[in-house]
C-alpha cells in the first residue's frame, strides 16, 4: 500500500511539470510584449520596472521558466497588479467561499440523488423512474448558467423569496473564524446570519448540484438494480427480510462504493461548474476571481489560479484512486 | 408489408422513433436558419432602436420575441446566433476529431513507445479541469474565432483518442489486418484502408456528443465574456446581457437559453439513436 501511494504521488510530478510548462508557453505565446502583458496600462514606470525584475523578463525564456517554476513550487505566483497583493493571499481569502458552495452543492446532490436512484431501481419503469431519466436527459442539454438565470427570474424576480446573488448582505458583521459563513454563524450562535447565508447559498448550490444529482441518481439506479439481481439479495429475501431492508441494507450498501467514487470523479465538473455559477450569482469565490482577473488582464493572477486549480484537480484525482484501492484492493494489482 | 421493408424498419428502428425525427428536424431547421439568416430574420440583428428597447414579445407584432435593452430584435439575433453556435460546434468536432482519431489510431496500432508518448501527452491535457484549459487559452491568446475553436478542441480530442486507440488495438490482430500486413501493405495503407473505416461508427457517435458539449461550452465562454467579439450576436452573450434586466425583461433571459437547450437536446437525441443503432455497447462513453 505504501509503495503504491508513493508511486502514485511521484507520478503526479511530471504531469504537473508539463502543466506548468504549458501554462508558461501560453504566457509566451500571448500577443504583445511581455511587459505590457504583465502590467496594466495605468501602471507607473516604477511598477513596470518592478515587474520586469520580479519576473526576470530581461532573461532568456528557459531561465525565466525555471525561476517561475521555482517560485510556483513554493506557492509564490507573484502579485496581482489589480489588487497589489500576493496571488496566493487573494486565492486563500476567497477559497472558503468556493469550498462552502461546492460542499453544499455536493450535499444536495447526495441527499437527493441517492434516495431517488435507489427508489427508481426498486421500481423500474415506475413513474418516478421514468420521470428521473427524463429529467436527467433534459438536464444534460441545459446549460447551467441558463438554469441559474431562470431560477433567479422565478425566485428572485417573480416571487422575490430568495436573493439573486452575492454571499452576505451588508452590515451583518460576523467575525470570521473559519471563513465558512454557515459554520462561523453556527459557532457564534448567530442564527440570523446563518439564515441569510443559507438563503444566499440556496440557488447557486441548486444550480451547481443539479448535474451531479442526475449523475449520482443514474449511477445509484444502475448499481442498485444490478445488486438486486445478485444471489445474496435472493438469499436475504428468502430469509424473509422486508423488501425495505433488502433494498437499503443489502443492495444499496454494495452500490455505495461506486457512488463514493463518482462524487470524487465529478470534482472536475464541480470546478468548471463553479466558475460559471459563481459568475451568474456574483458569488465571491475563486471562480469569479478567475473571470474578473481575465477581464482585467491580471496575468499573474490568471497564471496562479490556473495552476492552483489544476494542482488541486490532479491531487484530488490521485486521492480518489488511492481511496478506491483501499475500498477494493484488487485494483492495486493492475 | 414485405419482408424487405420489415427488415429495413427493424434495422433503422432507432432512427425512426419520433424523438429522433424531432431531433433531426430541429437540426435541419437550425442549419437552414444559419445559412439563410439574412433572408429569414425579420430585422437587422445589430440595428438598435432605443425607442423600442425592451419591448415585450407580441404575437403578430413587429417583434415576435421582443427586443433587448437597446431595442435589437431578439428573434433576429437568435437566428444569427445559430451561425456561431453551429459553425463553432462543427469546427470543434472536426478539429478535435481529426487530432484525436489520428493520435488514437497511431497509438493503438503501433503501441510501444509511440503509444506511451501519446498517452503521456493525453494525461497532461487531461490534468486540467474541464473548461479551464479553454479559458486559459482564450485568456492569453485572445478571442478570435480560430483561437476559440482551438480552445474548445484542446480537451475534446481526448475521448476520440481513447476510443480510437482501444479499437485500433483490437483491430490490429484481426485476420484481415494480419492478412493485409503479410501481403506487404504499408502501415499507412492499413490504417487508412482497414482500421479507419471500421472505427467510423463509434467516432460518429463520439462526435455527435462532442458537438453537443462544444455548443454548451461555446455558449458558456460567450456568457463569461470570453467568446467571440461582442459585436457578433451569440446565444451565450445574449444571456449575459439579460442578467442586468432580469427583473424587467424575462424574454431576454428565456429565449436565447431556449435556443441553446433545444439545439443541444436535438443533437443529444440523435446521438443517442446513433449510439443504439451502431453499437449498444458504446453506452458508457
Amino acid at each position: 500500500m505504501a509503495s503504491y501511494l508513493v508511486r502514485r504521488l511521484i507520478g503526479v510530478i511530471p504531469v504537473l511539470f508539463m502543466v506548468s510548462l504549458m501554462v508558461f508557453a501560453l504566457t509566451q505565446l500571448a500577443p504583445g510584449d511581455p511587459v505590457s502583458m504583465l502590467v496594466s496600462d495605468e501602471a507607473s514606470p516604477e511598477d513596470r520596472q518592478k515587474i520586469v525584475e520580479a519576473w526576470g523578463l530581461d532573461r532568456p525564456a528557459p531561465v525565466q521558466y525555471l525561476s517561475f517554476l521555482k517560485n510556483a513550487v513554493l506557492g509564490d505566483f507573484g502579485s496581482s497588479f489589480r489588487y497589489r497583493e500576493p496571488v496566493m493571499d487573494l486565492v486563500l481569502a476567497r477559497l472558503p467561499a468556493s469550498i462552502e458552495l461546492a460542499v453544499y452543492a455536493t450535499l444536495l446532490a447526495v441527499i437527493i440523488g441517492i434516495p431517488l436512484g435507489v427508489l427508481s431501481a426498486a421500481r423500474p419503469n415506475s413513474l418516478l423512474d421514468n420521470a428521473g431519466s427524463l429529467v436527467g436527459f433534459f438536464g444534460v442539454s441545459m446549460p447551467n448558467f441558463w438554469f441559474g438565470i431562470l431560477l433567479i427570474l422565478v425566485f428572485a424576480g417573480v416571487f422575490n423569496v430568495l436573493p439573486s446573488g452575492g454571499r452576505e448582505p451588508w452590515g451583518m458583521d460576523l467575525p470570521s473564524i473559519t471563513g465558512f459563513l454557515t459554520i462561523d454563524a453556527l459557532i457564534q450562535g448567530r442564527f440570523d446570519v446563518l439564515w441569510t447565508a443559507l438563503r444566499h447559498l440556496a440557488l447557486p448550490a441548486i444550480v451547481l448540484g443539479t448535474s451531479m444529482t442526475g449523475i449520482i441518481m443514474q449511477l445509484t439506479r444502475a448499481t442498485v438494480a444490478e445488486a438486486l439481481r445478485e444471489d445474496y439479495v435472493m438469499t436475504a429475501r428468502a430469509k424473509g427480510l422486508s423488501e425495505r431492508l433488502v433494498l437499503w441494507r443489502h443492495a444499496f450498501r454494495n452500490a455505495l462504493v461506486a457512488v463514493v467514487t463518482i462524487i470524487g470523479l465529478e470534482f472536475g465538473a464541480l470546478i468548471s461548474g463553479a466558475i460559471i455559477v459563481e459568475t451568474v450569482f456574483s458569488w465571491p469565490g475563486i471562480g469569479m476571481l478567475l473571470i474578473q482577473s481575465i477581464t482585467f488582464r491580471d496575468y499573474p493572477l490568471i497564471v496562479g489560479l490556473v495552476l492552483i486549480y489544476t494542482t488541486l484537480f490532479v491531487l484530488v484525482n490521485v486521492a480518489i484512486d488511492i481511496l478506491y484501492t483501499i475500498i477494493d484492493p484488487r485494483i492495486r494489482m493492475k | 408489408m414485405s419482408a424487405a421493408t420489415l427488415g429495413f424498419r427493424h434495422r433503422f428502428n432507432y432512427l425512426l422513433a419520433p424523438k429522433v425525427v424531432f431531433g433531426i428536424a430541429v437540426i435541419a431547421l437550425l442549419i437552414a436558419a444559419a445559412i439563410f439568416a439574412p433572408w429569414i430574420a425579420p430585422h437587422d440583428p445589430a440595428r438598435q432602436d432605443l425607442m423600442r428597447a425592451m419591448t415585450a414579445p407580441q404575437w403578430g407584432g413587429p417583434h415576435l420575441l421582443g427586443t433587448d435593452h437597446v431595442g435589437r430584435d431578439l428573434l433576429s439575433r437568435i437566428i444569427y446566433g445559430s451561425r456561431i453556435s453551429l459553425a463553432i460546434g462543427v469546427a470543434v468536432v472536426l478539429v478535435s476529431g481529426a487530432v484525436g482519431i489520428f493520435l488514437g489510431v497511431i497509438s493503438g496500432y503501433f503501441g510501444g513507445r509511440t503509444d506511451s508518448l501519446i498517452q503521456k501527452m493525453l494525461e497532461v491535457f487531461w490534468a486540467f479541469p474541464p473548461l479551464l484549459l479553454a479559458i486559459a487559452i482564450v485568456a492569453f491568446l485572445g478571442q478570435g474565432l480560430g483561437i476559440i475553436i482551438i480552445a474548445l478542441a484542446s480537451q475534446r480530442w481526448i475521448p476520440y483518442c481513447r476510443l480510437a486507440r482501444a479499437e485500433a488495438m483490437a483491430l490490429r490482430d484481426r485476420e484481415f489486418v494480419v492478412a493485409a500486413r503479410s501481403l506487404g501493405a504499408s502501415p499507412a495503407r492499413i490504417l487508412t484502408r482497414h482500421i479507419l473505416p471500421n472505427i467510423v461508427p463509434s467516432m460518429v457517435v463520439v462526435g455527435t456528443f462532442a458537438m453537443a458539449t462544444a455548443i454548451i461550452s461555446e455558449a458558456s465562454l460567450s456568457f463569461l465574456g470570453l467568446g467571440v467579439p461582442p459585436t457578433i450576436p451569440t446565444w451565450g452573450s445574449m444571456l449575459a446581457d439579460s442578467r442586468a434586466y432580469i427583473s424587467t425583461s424575462w424574454w431576454m433571459a428565456l429565449f436565447p437559453g431556449l435556443a441553446i437547450f433545444i439545439t443541444v437536446l436535438a443533437i443529444n437525441l440523435v446521438g443517442d439513436a446513433l449510439r443504439s443503432h451502431f453499437d449498444p455497447k458504446l453506452k458508457n462513453i
